[in-house]
């Protein structure tokens, strides 16, 4: 089976996010009052075979914690789905 | 002596620190990032740059490099490993010193001299250094923002594996002094041990009077005297 996996990426809560902030003053500028917080992060997309839809999780985690994703800086959420397989005829 | 300098693509430290290992009397080689085997070196430095681009996160990608198992085997054995600049980065990234680099404070690229002041001398890397004494190196980093959780940092302190921390000129640790915003003005530390090192400064550009300081020559004399029995092994 084929899979697609998101993988939203973002510092972690308790460390300072100058970009955020930044982002979010320019925001302010513009008028936009009402924006309380920004943060910004990631987004990866993977697709990938796997044998079945634990086994993608499973998968996609490892690749996470060896790789995609910073544990010490940074929280991730991982939106599995699959693929929409061919039809035939 | 063999100092096995790793080049990554996106490098573009790996001739200073080739040039300030000779400065010292060390026989420098360039490693390819692709080896998985150091050969017979007596210490291994990671050099700054862009490794990969910066992409995914500073250092992520050469931290998985195929040298870095043999990096970190070496790095197991006790054996000095120097990462500087993109070299810390990479060193965070792959485990063997605790913490991360992150962008800085301001958000902008730092380039310029600055000051750290000796914190720990008992590293193959400021063996030759008085405690306390402060070194002029410039820093050239857009991500160098130290960062620690507080038991960590606080395991760090207890266990005085930091082994550099920005200052004035004076040697006074002040907000002023610290250009990237590091938690505790931390600019270098160390692992258990001690052996592996990792500072976000330039001792390799500052290794000539001609270059505006050569207080960066006392990491490599450090490893040179150490290595060749001109100082004890403390570390």
């Amino acid at each position: 089976m084929e899979f697609r996996a998101e993988i939203r990426i973002l510092p972690r809560p308790e460390l300072l996010d100058p970009q955020g902030k930044a982002v979010e003053g320019a925001l302010h500028g513009l008028g936009f009052h009402a924006v309380r917080a920004v943060h910004v992060g990631r987004l990866l997309v993977v697709e990938f075979a796997a044998p079945s839809f634990e086994a993608a999780r499973a998968e996609v985690d490892a690749m996470c914690r060896q790789l995609l994703a910073n544990p010490v800086i940074e929280n991730y959420v991982v939106v599995l789905e699959p693929l929409a397989q061919p039809v035939e005829g | 002596m063999k100092v096995a300098i790793i080049t990554f693509p996106g490098s573009n430290c790996d001739y200073d620190c080739w040039h300030a290992v000779r400065l010292v009397g060390g026989e420098p080689i360039y490693v390819d990032h692709r080896a998985t085997d150091l050969g017979r070196v007596d210490a291994v430095i990671l050099p700054g740059g862009f490794s990969y681009g910066d992409y995914l996160r500073a250092g992520a990608i050469a931290s998985r490099a195929p040298i870095m198992r043999a990096v970190r085997a070496f790095a197991a054995e006790g054996g000095p490993v120097l990462g500087i600049c993109n070299g810390f980065q990479i060193l965070c990234e792959a485990g063997l010193l605790p913490g991360a680099l992150l962008r800085n404070r301001s958000l902008r690229f730092r380039c310029h001299p600055c000051y750290v002041r000796v914190e720990r001398t008992a590293t193959p890397f400021t063996a030759a250094c008085r405690p306390g004494q402060v070194l002029q190196m410039p820093v050239a980093h857009g991500e160098g923002r130290y960062y620690a959780d507080e038991a960590t940092l606080a395991r760090l302190e207890a266990e005085g594996r930091i082994v550099f921390r920005y200052c004035t000129p004076g040697g006074e640790i002040r907000e002023e002094a610290n250009p990237n915003g590091s938690v505790a003005h931390v600019a270098g530390v160390c692992s258990e041990a001690g052996n592996v090192v990792g500072l976000m400064p330039h001792p390799e550009r500052a290794a000539e009077a001609v270059l505006g300081s050569e207080d960066g020559l006392w990491l490599f004399r450090s490893l040179v005297d150490l290595l060749e029995g001109r100082l004890a092994r403390s570390a």
